[in-house]
């Protein structure tokens, strides 16, 4: 009894680190932005770190609470990017406001993203291991192929689609919006660093209420013991389906925010290789831990830039450091420094 | 103690990272800041290479003739989009004033929209999509444009030269660059009267084994079979062509360029492949002769077009920066404005056409070559 009460403090206490953690990166770095004191290079990256960040806070759900390995995540972030930014193109004659066809096109996306979610969950939520990881693998490419043949358009009359080719017959006002494996070409940026931030705490406030409560012990307990969760009466199907769906919907809000950042998005760029790079920040974060995902989805994705004057070696260094990272924070003689240190920590903070 | 070392190691290779980071450049205003992204690692990187060498090439010559001096800086963009706006960032960080814009189409969509923003002219040697230009005052290309030019007109040559009249035509359905050539091709064909009688697609994950697509070609009966492609997977075509004995004529893009020095690929194979090409490294050109041996010296392989796109830019680049009297201090707003006038009213004669000119969009007007490879060299066609 004793031992579960602490733990629950210290989840809390541990949520209220990480809210702390993100609004004060968010206020050095916009202050370094409006002073302009930033290099153009990491100013860039301000807005792909948001939407990796909660790719990986939204993977972590799945992975880290629900004990599922999902190997399709891009795929849903695939879903909201062209969802999204095809709304948002979409109303751009209606809407005026650039904030609010964002906040729009990222609703969009993560409704779309949460559609893909209960169809893809429907079916893979009953399977469970090897063969889930196996089918969200599948399903992300399948997304990339049905969005390389995809092509939409808008005109005066509404939205048009075609498949394969472009077969779409439009007025003279009609542009293209999707078009197939070019992807969309006509992006207005409209993602800021502040929408970015917003998104992550967003985020992180679903994702910590949702574990917090009856429902992320429902999903813990399912993650522990599938047999004796049933056996107490949990409906595992729902509680699973939940939990992939919420992480769905984050991504392809996620995703919006990506796309809306450049002025161009292929389908491509969401492959087996983009979910891959969010399992590592996830895996590398630690599995459960929130505040590890963000803060490996940063490092991981400022690394590679810091590494540039390496040129050819760039990547090598990056995974050397990688391999290192994961054997260092893995190694049972620092792991027992670490606890060493923190009970002192605690007892000065006890006695204080 | 084994854990020690490991630290000490992983503390060593920080350090040297971050000692390697804070190596500087030349002093600002001595020359001009030229930066350009490609895909110098990854799957595209035979492109990215070749242009940062090609470029390389041109500055060392025009900085040892005196005069304009230029400093080159290319970033790896690995063929991605995201990876390019964060190479051309690091490129503003580091002063560039000048552009090269990005070598493929895809990166090269992002970042030009960047250069637009920032108002850093871009002269791109190879990155060939129309939206690459479309609606930038100030992004230009070098190479001349796939889709309305280079489909349409090799239906144009295939059919006025009667070279077949079934024609097949096999093409990578999540790539812009294949899918446009097709779409241009299927038009122009549709126009002339050229009947196509088999098409089959692929895509990325399955571009290994071709046996479908050719059997199909095969049981079509097409005696000419189009490949609007890049060169890895046209050269497994060939070769599997070749095992099955199917021997139709082929017909390549700009793209297929390389595919001569390719490890790994018997150049017998592609005898007989036609293509359309703005550079031929064969020519007797004193000026490419000169830089093919050059390239060959310093590089060890036959330079293809992106090569030479990226050594006509910064040629381009140097007579437009001496007509209008530019000088090195001069902030990139104030140069983009002087390359705009000078590109749009100049006419360059470079290693890949001559009497070149570029339009208010940013386009390039010169000729493509059909050429015909033969004991393992391109010849020209006409």
């Amino acid at each position: 009894m004793k031992t579960k009460k602490l733990t629950l403090n210290k989840n809390t206490r541990m949520n209220f680190v990480t809210y702390g953690v993100v609004i004060v990166a968010y206020v050095i770095l916009q202050t370094m932005v409006t002073t302009g004191s930033i290099s153009s290079s990491l100013k860039g990256m301000l807005v792909p770190i948001c939407a990796y960040v909660v790719m990986a806070v939204s993977l972590n759900l799945t992975v880290g609470v629900l004990g599922e390995l999902s190997l399709g995540h891009a795929g849903f972030m695939s879903v909201g990017a062209f969802t999204g930014v095809t709304a948002a193109l979409a109303l751009q004659g209606v809407v005026a406001s650039g904030p609010l066809r964002l906040l729009i096109g990222m609703a969009v996306g993560a409704v779309f993203a949460a559609i893909a979610g209960v169809l893809i969950g429907i079916p893979v939520l009953r399977l469970k291991g090897d063969y889930l990881a196996i089918v969200t693998l599948a399903f992300g490419e399948i997304i990339k192929s049905l969005i390389n043949n995809l092509y939409v358009g808008v005109d005066g009359s509404g939205l048009h689609f075609s498949i394969l080719t472009n077969k779409m017959a439009m007025d003279e006002i009609g542009r293209i919006i999707i078009n197939g494996p070019m992807g969309i070409t006509t992006i207005e940026k409209l993602s800021t660093f502040t929408a970015g931030f917003l998104l992550v705490m967003v985020t992180l406030i679903i994702v910590f209420n949702l574990v917090n409560s009856r429902s992320g012990r429902a999903f813990m307990a399912i993650r522990d013991n599938r047999i004796a969760a049933e056996s107490v009466g949990l409906n595992v199907v729902k509680y699973r389906l939940m939990a992939f769906v919420t992480s769905a919907a984050l991504a392809g809000a996620a995703g919006t925010l990506f796309a809306m950042n450049y002025s161009t998005i292929i389908a491509n760029k969401f492959d087996f290789n983009t979910s891959i790079l969010i399992l590592v920040f996830v895996v590398l974060g630690g599995l459960g831990n929130m505040l590890g995902s963000i803060i490996a989805a940063a490092a991981l994705t400022i690394l590679p830039e810091m590494l540039r004057s390496l040129q050819d070696y760039r990547m090598l260094i990056y995974a050397i450091i990688l391999i290192l990272v994961m054997l260092v924070t893995n190694n049972a003689q620092l792991k027992s420094l670490f606890s060493r240190i923190i009970p002192h920590k605690k007892e000065a903070a006890d006695n204080e | 103690m084994k854990n020690t070392k490991k630290l000490i190691s992983f503390i060593m290779v920080v350090t040297m990272i971050l000692a390697l980071c804070s190596v500087s450049a030349l002093a600002d205003g001595e020359a001009f800041k030229l930066g350009g992204t490609g895909p110098l690692t990854g799957g595209a990187a035979i492109y990215g290479n070749a242009a940062a060498n090609g470029a390389q090439i041109a500055v060392d010559e025009i900085n040892a003739e005196g005069g304009i001096q230029f400093e080159l800086k290319y970033e790896d963009d690995t063929h991605d989009a995201e990876k390019a706006v964060n190479a051309y960032n690091a490129l503003k960080d580091w002063g560039m004033q000048l552009s090269l814009g990005s070598v493929t189409s895809a990166p090269a969509n992002a970042t030009s929209a960047e250069n637009f923003a920032d108002r850093i002219f871009a002269l791109t040697p190879s990155a060939s999509a129309p939206t690459v230009i479309d609606g930038k005052d100030n992004v230009f290309q070098m190479c001349f444009l796939d889709y309305p030019t280079q489909g349409g007109a090799s239906a144009q040559y295939i059919s006025s030269m009667g070279l077949a009249e079934k024609v097949g035509i096999i093409w990578k359905n999540d790539e812009d660059y294949s899918t446009g050539l097709r779409n241009s091709f299927v038009d122009t064909a549709a126009e002339l009267g050229l009947e196509i009688v088999a098409e089959t697609t692929f895509a990325a994950g399955n571009d290994t084994d071709f046996s479908v697509q050719l059997t199909e070609m095969q049981n079509a009966g097409a005696e000419l079979v189009f490949l609007p492609m890049y060169y890895q997977p046209a050269s497994l075509i060939l070769s599997q062509a070749a095992a099955m004995g199917y021997t139709p004529k082929w017909f390549g893009v700009d793209g297929m360029d390389g595919i001569l020095t390719m490890e790994g690929f018997d150049p017998a194979l592609a005898e007989g492949v036609m293509l359309l090409t703005p550079f031929n490294a064969d020519s007797e050109d004193p000026a490419t002769v000169a830089f093919v041996e050059k390239y060959q010296e310093l590089y060890g392989e036959t330079p293809n077009q992106f090569a030479a796109d990226a050594y006509d830019c910064v040629y381009a680049y140097k007579q437009a920066l001496e007509a209008a009297g530019a000088t090195p201090d001069m902030t990139n707003e104030e140069l983009n404005d002087l390359m705009i006038e000078q590109f749009t009213t100049m006419t360059f004669d470079g290693l890949t056409g001559t009497g070149m000119t570029w339009d208010e969009t940013g386009a390039v007007s010169k000729g493509a070559h059909g050429c015909v490879i033969e004991n393992g060299a391109y010849v020209g066609l006409d």
